[in-house]
């Protein structure tokens, strides 16, 4: 076993406990900290792939942004902070069925795809991602338009927000 | 002998290889080693920063400062240590017993964490990744986790208000932080700290000083100093966040809040400064670190002198002035720098400079204009005259009658 298995597989194991301790937890904030620490393991994989990019943008938009909004939401309202009773409802084995279902077709589906067999291919040494994304993301044949959808949905949302706090003098 | 710290490591390498380990093992101590190295070192300079703040704070306001024990009283900080440490570690009643406890460890290892791209020297870096600038908001984002948690474990409504108050605080000012980043990155055409450095002839304040002042305003706000110091503010809210915390505990956050002053300053010194350049640093690394750590404690000082110069400002000002104020205005910069740097490619670097200089100035004039006329705009408004609050007669009858 290689170094970055043993990377790979304790994050894993990391990332699926937080996630598990997400819905099982019976502390509101409890829970909100246990996301923050799947979606930092998410964060390490990124990483393990080589996307550092992509690693450091999941820390800052979803623990950085997301994750501390719901912990601002949660703070701010007083109650239901705790779950007294049962985590689970009447319909649990129905539940854990499909799951069951779907994970069994998921590695089914895994395992017949060709992609999963082959190695990782070796980036030259002066190979910066960045760079590549930057110019892609901004070219004619790249992603240009979708880029630019994104920007202007963006910021018709930073008007909306504007317009609807926005203090109306009567 | 001109670079010890590769030297060092070089010479390790050696002696484990003779030991027979496998390369990817003496990568990996090595990678260990450099990691307790540096946090010891950074952390042995935060036992200092004690005693420089409290010698420097005495100045400004006309004392002496420790003085007691050691010269100068340099021992004193090893002394508060030991104090802290034999402190009664007390719990409060209804705290989260967990998060209360792991709060302050992220509140200063989050601070360590910024050292990890701090460039050093030519050869000494910690992690030359190519996206150590957004690597820098990233931990910023984890270390207001922090603050937040050790509000909420605490069980304390004071504690509750101040980690309230930060975190309005840093998602406000992240924005024009990030957008003051974006300056050097767009000139140095990179987000490695090593390549920013190297691509600073001249340094960046000569360039574009105004982001440097921006830069400078908001990480002052995110350190939470004064004049943004509303998230402990003691005359309101008692301590803010860390009002629960005895001994050690509260010590991680005074030791990570002092570390994240000098850390700041390390990195806008590393931007904007030129970080480790300096003369002779070509032929002697090992000069980079004595450069950068003088140019970081001139900006810490910097921070000092404010923070102990100014009165506090009001929540609604202090949001008021980054939304209306400091975020336009870095906004603006962005586009303006951006729109030049294309339009100057062509040109000589000794125009370019000039003629990025002259549009900061140019900018900077053109708000202190405006900014006039709002001042007088606001006297006015100000001068106004303005329903008193009266108590009616018969109200004040029965006062008087009841006395």
């Amino acid at each position: 076993m290689t170094v970055m298995q043993v990377v790979f597989l304790v994050t894993a194991i990391v990332s699926l406990g937080g996630a598990v301790m997400v819905v099982t937890a019976r502390n509101l904030i409890h829970s909100a900290l246990w996301l923050i620490l799947t979606l930092f393991g998410v964060a390490v994989m990124y990483g393990l792939l080589s996307a550092t990019f992509f690693s450091v943008i999941q820390v800052v938009i979803y623990i950085g942004a997301i994750a501390i909004l719901m912990i601002f939401a949660i703070m701010l309202t007083r109650r239901v902070i705790q779950e007294p009773g049962s985590t689970v409802n009447k319909g649990w084995w129905l539940a854990g069925l499909m799951a069951l279902v779907l994970f069994t077709a998921l590695v089914w589906m895994l395992s017949i795809w060709p992609g999963f067999q082959t190695t990782l291919p070796t980036l030259p040494e002066d190979f910066d991602s960045i760079q590549v994304l930057g110019t892609a993301l901004v070219s004619p044949e790249g992603y240009v338009i979708p880029f630019e959808i994104a920007s202007v949905l963006l910021l018709a949302a930073l008007i909306g927000a504007v317009a609807v706090a926005w203090e109306r003098k009567s | 002998m001109s670079d010890p710290v590769n030297s060092i490591a070089e010479w390790l390498r050696m002696i484990m290889a003779g030991w027979g380990l496998s390369d990817t093992l003496i990568t990996v101590i090595l990678a260990v080693l450099g990691v307790v190295v540096l946090a010891t070192i950074v952390l042995v300079v935060d036992i200092l920063l004690v005693w420089i703040e409290r010698k420097m704070v005495a100045r400004f306001q006309d004392r002496l400062g420790p003085n007691r024990v050691g010269p100068f009283g340099i021992i004193q900080p090893i002394a508060d240590v030991i104090k802290l440490l034999i402190k009664e570690d007390i719990m409060p009643q209804g705290a989260d017993k967990f998060i209360f406890n792991l709060a302050p460890i992220l509140a200063l290892a989050t601070v360590l964490l910024l050292w990890a791209v701090v460039p050093f020297a030519p050869t000494i870096i910690g992690a030359d990744i190519n996206v150590a600038v957004l690597y820098v908001v990233a931990i910023g984002s984890i270390g207001t986790l922090g603050i937040i948690m050790a509000g909420w474990a605490s069980n304390n409504k004071y504690a509750l208000l101040g980690a309230f108050r930060t975190v309005a605080m840093m998602i406000a000012y992240e924005v024009p932080m990030i957008i003051a980043l974006l300056v050097p990155v767009l000139l140095a055409r990179s987000m490695g700290m090593q390549s920013i450095v190297e691509a600073q002839s001249p340094w960046y304040i000569f360039v574009v000083p105004l982001a440097a002042l921006i830069l400078f305003v908001s990480s002052i706000a995110e350190l939470g100093r004064t004049p943004f110091d509303i998230s402990e503010a003691e005359s309101e809210i008692v301590a803010g966040f860390h009002i629960e915390y005895t001994g050690m505990k509260f010590g991680l956050f005074y030791a990570g809040e002092l570390l994240h002053a000098l850390t700041v300053s390390a990195l806008i010194a590393t931007l904007f400064l030129g970080g480790w350049r300096g003369p002779f640093v070509d032929q002697v690394p090992i000069l980079g670190p004595v450069y950068l750590f003088i140019k970081a404690f001139l900006v810490y000082y910097l921070i000092m002198w404010i923070r102990y110069s100014f009165p506090r400002v009001r929540i609604d000002q202090m949001l008021g002035f980054n939304w209306k104020f400091l975020t336009p205005l870095a906004l603006f910069l962005l586009i303006v720098v951006a729109i030049l740097d294309k339009a100057m490619v062509e040109f000589e670097p000794l125009w370019y400079v000039v003629v990025m200089l002259a549009a900061n100035l140019l900018i900077v004039w053109g708000t202190i204009l405006i900014l006039r006329r709002y001042a007088r705009i606001e006297r006015i408004r100000i001068a106004k005259e303005r329903p008193v609050a009266r108590a009616l007669e018969t109200d004040m009858n029965e006062f008087v009658g009841q006395e």
